[in-house]
């Protein structure tokens, strides 16, 4: 074989050619269509035809106010945790941005030594704090302040979930900030903006793109969020996985439970659908260093 | 200086700026009087302080002691944000997230000007810069020239007094770079604003500095016009940063009327004394060297060597002559000379009067190699 070979192939060699690259990503198919597509199909499926084919539990999910009640809850809920989350996270990676790498190190660890714990471990010590005779409540009565109801309440719940969700709002952000050239704010001063100025005009709308992609992540894991919304929340906070399981598990409807997950799914695609215009930035790689 | 239009720009005056990072001093005792309207290069290797000089003046730094006056008010402690200084910067520092139009409307939105006259600010600043068809581009559809064109045109769109440029062509190719000078030049000679510029490239301070201040190891060495400072070196250091020159060291004996260095055998003289106790050296330009072959040359000052190196350069030809000390020699002749080939022997000769005696400073080479 000649070592030009390469250079006069024919178009259909070409064509077997291009299509190397994808083929490394069989495995990843495989198993996304595995995991993932024949689960989703299968309940898609059952949604339509348990008991019979129709779309009898559609309808009931719709016609009963306590489903529509707890779907809106459940997004109100995450809505918060999102807003929470954001909040606390900003500052915190910006300070892993502005440290050196020894306490950058120490930082992560917080962040991630959470995630190391069990779940439900981690609910629990959150019933201890919150609960009505627990740290929180002792803390303000030795204060001097009126107690105040956090156990079963949504924002107990709401709590919880931002704390567990804490890291995947930190680390999106830390890697956007962390490729915002600082100098870019320099330039800003010089131009004549004040230090709050310079932050809401250049860092902020640089940083932005950061926050999209925690806010997505964490809105999406807090919509299907089941153990912390049950062991933190009481009936009023009652979120829809909760539903879900209730008719799978307790009373074995699994087209009920297929067609709200279903609803869940189709809902958050509508608002991502939505959201999209917004967060799209024709300039979001630029900037960086 | 060149006559301004009107000459609104604003004196700076440093005085004993010292500016000490622990034991290290970024600037030591640093002294400088601006002129009003003036294009001031300051120029020194990386590490000099020329940089730290102009963060002291925007305020991005602060000064450990010492006074600074723009437009003789002290801004010691005034936040960079309210000297009202553009400062254009050797990465571009253009905000990625808005068009050209925006980023140059920056600092007059900031300003609170209303938006016809923004509009008309803006407009003329980027015509200025000649980039007017480019207000709706982002920063990232540009290029390097582009970029600073736009940086420029947002530092002056608020006619500050003063304007810093801290290596604003650094990263731009040598026949953009040359090209972006000459606007630079045209844009001070329009506006009568300050410039202060900041740059190691001894070419580019010559063609657009009125005065070039030259730093070393956090302090000034000379201030002068370019012709000062090539003719005239107050020290070793200036004389071998700007242009080309021999240094000529050897052995040193001083009567009353001059000074003469035996270098390998070979005496060379110049007609004056060096004050103080510091060894002398003699420090000449190519253009003040005469090759010869040898025993061709005339006159008392003579020193053989080798050619090692014969570089053309259309105007003339440029030669290193490896003298008998193992120190080299620069020559430029002109076309109308004769020719030398790699390996010849032959003959340099000055007049003394050409040879500029400084007291020899061994930090200068280490500093420039």
């Amino acid at each position: 074989m000649s070592a030009f070979e390469p250079t006069i192939q024919t178009a259909e060699k070409r064509a077997v050619w291009a299509w190397r690259p994808f083929a490394l990503t069989l495995p990843a198919l495989v198993l996304l269509a595995a995991v993932i597509g024949y689960p989703l199909l299968t309940i898609v499926l059952r949604s339509l035809s348990e008991p019979a084919w129709g779309v009898q539990n559609y309808a009931w999910f719709f016609g009963a106010p306590v489903n529509l009640a707890v779907l809106q809850r459940t997004f109100s809920i995450s809505a918060w945790v999102t807003l929470v989350c954001v909040v606390c996270a900003y500052p915190y990676a910006y300070l892993m941005t502005a440290v050196g790498p020894r306490m950058r190190l120490i930082l992560v660890l917080c962040v991630l030594i959470p995630f190391w714990v069990s779940g439900v471990v981690r609910t629990l010590s959150w019933v201890i704090l919150l609960q009505d005779s627990g740290v929180i409540n002792s803390l303000l009565r030795s204060a001097g302040f009126a107690g105040i109801r956090l156990i079963r309440t949504q924002t107990g719940v709401v709590i919880g979930m931002a704390q567990v969700l804490l890291p995947f709002m930190i680390l999106p952000l830390y890697s956007v900030m962390k490729g915002i050239d600082l100098r870019l704010v320099q330039a800003a001063r010089s131009l004549g903006a004040r230090p709050s100025r310079a932050f809401l005009t250049v860092y902020l709308p640089l940083s932005l793109p950061g926050v999209y992609a925690g806010a997505i992540i964490v809105f999406i894991l807090a919509l299907g969020f089941y153990i912390t919304p049950a062991l933190l929340g009481g009936p009023r906070s009652t979120m829809l996985s909760t539903l879900v399981q209730t008719q799978v598990l307790s009373l074995l409807q699994w087209g009920r439970g297929g067609a709200m997950g279903v609803v869940l799914l189709v809902t958050t695609f509508l608002l991502l659908a939505l959201a999209a215009p917004v967060m799209r930035s024709r300039h979001r790689e630029a900037g960086r260093r | 200086m060149n006559p301004r239009p009107d000459n609104r720009g604003a004196a700076i005056d440093l005085e004993s700026v010292t500016k000490a990072y622990g034991a290290f001093k970024a600037l030591d005792g640093v002294s400088l009087r601006i002129e009003p309207g003036e294009f001031m290069t300051l120029l020194g290797p990386s590490g000099s302080g020329k940089t730290t000089t102009l963060n002291v003046i925007a305020g991005f730094t602060d000064v450990s002691s010492g006074k600074l006056l723009v437009g003789g008010q002290s801004v010691v402690g005034v936040p960079a944000h309210k000297r009202n200084i553009g400062v254009v910067f050797q990465h571009y520092a253009l905000f990625p997230h808005m068009t050209v139009g925006r980023n140059v409307a920056y600092p007059l939105t900031l300003r609170g000007v209303g938006q016809d006259d923004r509009k008309r600010r803006v407009a003329k600043a980027l015509d200025m810069v000649k980039m007017g068809d480019f207000a709706h581009r982002y920063p990232s559809e540009l290029s390097g020239g582009q970029q600073q064109r736009v940086a420029l045109a947002r530092a002056i769109v608020f006619d500050p007094p003063l304007l810093l440029m801290d290596e604003p062509l650094g990263a731009l190719d040598k026949k953009l770079r040359e090209w972006l000078q000459l606007e630079i030049k045209r844009i001070h000679r329009e506006l009568g604003t300050t410039f202060v510029y900041v740059t190691h490239d001894q070419e580019e301070a010559l063609v657009l500095s009125d005065r070039i201040a030259v730093f070393n190891r956090g302090r000034i060495e000379q201030v002068g016009t370019g012709r000062q400072l090539y003719d005239e070196p107050a020290t070793l250091f200036v004389g071998r940063f700007i242009g080309d020159s021999t240094v000529l060291r050897g052995e040193t004996r001083s009567d009353g009327t001059g000074t003469a260095l035996n270098i390998a055998g070979e005496t060379v003289a110049a007609p004056r004394r060096l004050a103080g106790e510091a060894s002398p050296v003699i420090l000449l330009r190519p253009e003040k060297l005469a090759i010869r072959r040898p025993g061709q040359a005339d006159g008392k000052n003579r020193l053989s060597g080798t050619i090692a190196e014969a570089i053309y350069l259309g105007s003339g030809s440029k030669y290193e002559v490896k003298l008998g000390d193992g120190s080299t020699a620069i020559v430029r002749s002109p076309l109308t000379g004769e020719n030398f080939g790699l390996g010849e022997k032959v003959e340099l000769c000055f007049d003394g009067a050409d040879a500029k005696l400084l007291a020899d400073d061994s930090t200068a080479d280490t500093t420039l190699t």
